[in-house]
């Protein structure tokens, strides 16, 4: 059915599809219309969900720890603070190998109080063992929340899912939103390790030296299998729906002499200034990064890079361009733009590709003109 | 002129002495300078501002605001620029009490006076700064905690809060609340702290003197000021003041003060008591509570009733 | 694509009328985007919105810095936003305004929103609600279809007069 939707709203449409028993959420500037619209359709009736609306977003992930371990299907959102408040139990739901689904909607951090869009909060997510993906369009937002409840829920995943939009620029902008009826496409919830009063068993008790890792490698040995699951379901969203994703999203690759990587809105605007650099004769491809977390082998062979990372790892380095480093030996060029909602256009971003220096960083903002 | 049997009800509890460090026989005038500059970004008809307008003249310059994140934060003002005349110290949401606790400690130790308020909403404070209010006061913090109830979260759009009353509609009460509003004044007095008050930004004087007396006592101290919210209880923006008073003459929200437990209901509430206005009067201009139920109006009046008995019986107690 | 700035002032609906003005865009078969610009919630403050329609996929979020037309749901937010900047040449100027007003280099229009709001006692919390009866002017100034006005009207409202304060204002709009 077409409509036309906020981010936000499509999120709360996406699982409202998917009829989570439990949602256990608190309000936080800007996601917070995903749980007023959760609770409009829970009080309507339109969803048969328990809305639990906690005290606190720490409360939130321990309250969806909860349900989900009885083997039902979850979900929450959150933002910036609210994520970085429930940052101990993040790591928790992860290691507890349960499959909830989260909608982040990137915000900056405080001090000072700054509610506009920056990835920075969900990257520093990046060690939880959570699955990341990062969407640029209201109709993403809505196709990846629905497939996340299926990648998170797969027999060969069975870790939690975090969707990503950014802040204000995907949150609250209003675009078209054609949406769907899942059908079978998600299957019923089933967790294997569901609590059982037939079958006592004690979790996450007191684990020694000698096991510990062994838990830890099985986390790791499912985010990587889940490459594989994430790659069928969407190929298999493909087939049933008509739309196909990736786990980068590539514009004008091919061909190109110099490549930008970006993720979320700046990865589709993007899109815009290589149109601009190719009326000017520069070869230029965009390669927008959808899935941060399992991380996909980049197709950067032979070109430049211009890695445009609106989050920073202080001491190190744009967080993008240090993993894109990590794994290729082609020459990149990290631009840090957008923070704190920092105004970037497309006639930035093809400034950044004409005056590239290559091996170097550069603050857009800071440093007067690149 | 320090009563021999307060600190000896303080030195059953810990080291800390509580000392009423001078009696008040009248309370100063209200004082002209203001504290609050123009250019905040309050709303129209606010009762955040009304309300601080005059904590920060009983307080004075010697002051720091510990402030949350909450409609406060905003109504600072964007930087560069702040719209008060005191110190802000900006601070997480969950956390503003335990930042009071840790300045005050340092300001104590350096062996300064200086005012330390943590100024926060119902959200900073019944729900998800609850843990560190309760730790602050267990530990004998001497603090002032000012929480100014608009009855939901403000700040980010009117969510439904621990605050917000049985009945009321919220953006996530789209239904209205079918769970109470939370007692914060009853766990703070199982504290037992040396002053706790309620007070409402429709009485400013009321607060003004309220405020200036918690500043006498060391040790944790608690203010509870109701502060009606146009835009979150929906009503046209010039009638907060008059929202306030409806409150009190109905019962809904008393006015009273508790001095070393010992408790003292205000005149505007003793009237209530004697001759309320019917709830209705108080609820009927609200947007919240438009198409409430008339089975849980007739709850909220049950409840208001018990409330107002065992206050009366506590008071004629002590 | 066509780009259009929105000024008003928090709780006078400027949002919705983006909302609304790219859904009767979307009904027209264009592709529209609608965003607002402002940070934590607070009623009376200038607000910006910002709406973008064109015939494909619209792959821009930053601000609109350039736009064909700018409307003024409130006057007096002209007295503290410059609402004509970056308009481009030739650009056009919708006012709420019961009285004309020149903007020197553009064209500009002029319709007594608030008191076709008034006539149609459609209040809330004492503002009067606007974002219905611009889509009607818009719709006159040819920006979307009547149709595509009253069926995005009809989408968002149930309340009916919501579509007559539009159609009065499509009345009265003077081109």
């Amino acid at each position: 059915m077409k409509k036309i939707s906020t981010g936000n709203k499509a999120v709360a449409e996406a699982v409202k599809q998917v009829v989570p028993a439990v949602v256990a959420a608190y309000p936080i500037t800007p996601q917070t219309e995903i749980v007023e619209q959760i609770a409009e359709f829970v009080s309507s009736g339109d969803l048969k969900s328990r809305y639990i609306a906690v005290e606190s977003e720490h409360s939130a992930m321990a309250a969806c720890i909860g349900a989900s371990v009885t083997g039902i299907r979850t979900f929450t959102a959150t933002s910036s603070h609210g994520l970085l408040y429930m940052h101990e139990m993040t790591n928790w739901a992860a290691g507890a190998r349960l499959p909830i689904v989260m909608a982040n909607v990137n915000r900056s951090l405080g001090p000072g109080w700054n509610i506009w869009a920056e990835h920075t909060d969900a990257l520093q997510e990046r060690d939880t063992g959570w699955l990341q993906v990062y969407v640029s369009t209201v109709q993403e937002a809505y196709d990846a929340t629905i497939m996340a409840f299926r990648i998170a829920e797969h027999n060969d995943v069975l870790l939690p899912v975090m969707v990503n939009l950014d802040g204000f620029l995907l949150s609250h902008l209003m675009q078209p939103l054609d949406t769907i009826e899942v059908g079978d496409f998600v299957p019923p919830c089933h967790l294997p390790h569901a609590i059982d009063v037939k079958n006592p068993k004690g979790y996450g008790g007191l684990t020694g030296p000698d096991q510990q890792f062994r838990f830890r490698w099985d986390m790791e040995r499912s985010i990587r299998d889940s490459a594989k699951v994430i790659k069928e379901t969407e190929k298999e969203f493909a087939k049933r729906f008509g739309r196909t994703y990736g786990f980068t999203d590539d514009y004008q690759c091919a061909d190109a002499d110099v490549i930008i990587v970006a993720m979320g809105t700046l990865g589709k605007e993007a899109e815009v200034a290589v149109d601009l650099l190719r009326k000017e004769g520069i070869k230029a491809g965009s390669m927008r990064l959808r899935w941060l977390r399992p991380f996909p082998k980049l197709d950067l062979k032979g070109k430049q890079v211009v890695v445009i990372d609106r989050d920073y790892s202080f001491g190190r380095g744009g967080i993008l361009a240090i993993e894109i480093m990590a794994q290729t030996k082609e020459e990149v060029f990290s631009v840090i733009a957008g923070l704190g909602g920092q105004e970037i256009t497309y006639e930035d971003v093809a400034d950044f590709v004409r005056n590239r220096r290559m091996g170097e960083e550069f603050w857009f903002g800071v440093t007067n003109n690149v | 002129m320090i009563n021999n049997d307060r600190s000896l009800i303080a030195t059953e509890r810990s080291l800390i002495v509580h000392h009423h460090l001078q009696e008040l026989d009248t309370i100063p005038e209200i004082p002209k300078e203001e504290f609050i500059l123009k250019c905040t970004s309050a709303c129209a008809g606010c009762s955040d501002s009304l309300a601080l307008r005059y904590v920060l003249k009983a307080a004075g310059p010697d002051t720091v605001l510990v402030v949350p994140a909450c409609c406060t934060s905003v109504i600072q003002g964007i930087y560069p620029n702040t719209a008060f005349n005191v110190p802000v110290y900006n601070i997480a949401f969950a956390s503003a009490a335990a930042c009071a606790s840790g300045m005050s400690n340092a300001f104590r130790a350096a062996g300064k006076k200086t005012n330390v308020i943590a100024y926060a909403g119902d959200g900073g404070t019944l729900d998800i700064g609850i843990q560190a209010m309760s730790g602050a006061f267990e530990r004998g913090t001497d603090f002032l905690y000012i929480c100014y109830d608009n009855e939901a979260y403000g700040n980010t759009g009117m969510q439904r809060s621990g605050g917000t009353p049985l009945g009321a509609r919220t953006t996530t009460t789209p239904s209205g609340k079918t769970d109470n509003k939370k007692d914060i004044d009853a766990i703070i007095a199982a504290h037992d702290p040396p002053y706790q008050a309620t007070a409402c930004a429709a009485y400013p004087q009321d607060l003004f003197k309220k405020v200036t007396k918690a500043l006498t006592f060391r040790g944790p101290t608690f203010i509870h000021i109701l502060a009606p919210c146009p835009p979150g209880w929906r009503y046209s923006t010039e009638k907060s003041v008059e929202m306030g008073k409806l409150a009190v003459k109905s019962g809904m929200w008393v006015l009273y003060e508790r001095e070393y437990g010992k408790l003292t209901i205000g005149a505007q509430s003793k009237a209530a008591i004697k001759k309320p206005i019917p709830l209705e009067e108080y609820l009927a201009p609200q947007g919240r509570f438009k198409g409430i139920d008339p089975k849980t109006v007739e709850i909220l009046k049950q409840r208001i009733a018990k409330n107002l008995a065992k206050l009366t019986a506590e008071e004629a107690a002590s | 694509m066509f780009e259009i700035r929105i000024h008003s002032r928090g709780g006078q609906g400027g949002v919705t009328a983006a909302r609304l003005l790219a859904l009767a865009a979307m009904h027209d078969g264009k592709y529209a985007t609608a965003a607002p610009f402002y940070g934590a919630e607070r009623r009376g403050a200038p607000i910006v919105s910002f709406v973008r329609i064109d015939d494909k996929p619209i792959r821009i979020y930053s601000q609109i810095k350039k736009p064909d037309m700018v409307v003024v749901l409130d006057a007096s937010v002209m007295d503290v936003v410059d609402v004509l900047h970056g308009l481009k040449t030739g650009g056009r100027v919708l006012v709420n305004s019961a009285n004309p007003r020149k903007f020197t280099g553009f064209t500009s229009g002029h319709v007594d929103l608030t008191g076709i709001a008034l006539k149609e006692n459609l209040v809330v919390s004492g503002s009067p609600i606007l974002n219905t009866p611009v889509i009607g002017a818009l719709a006159k100034m040819g920006i979307v279809s009547v149709d595509s006005a009253k069926t995005a009207i009809r989408e968002m409202f149930t309340d009916e007069r919501n579509v007559k304060a539009a159609e009065a204002a499509y009345q009265e709009m003077s081109a």
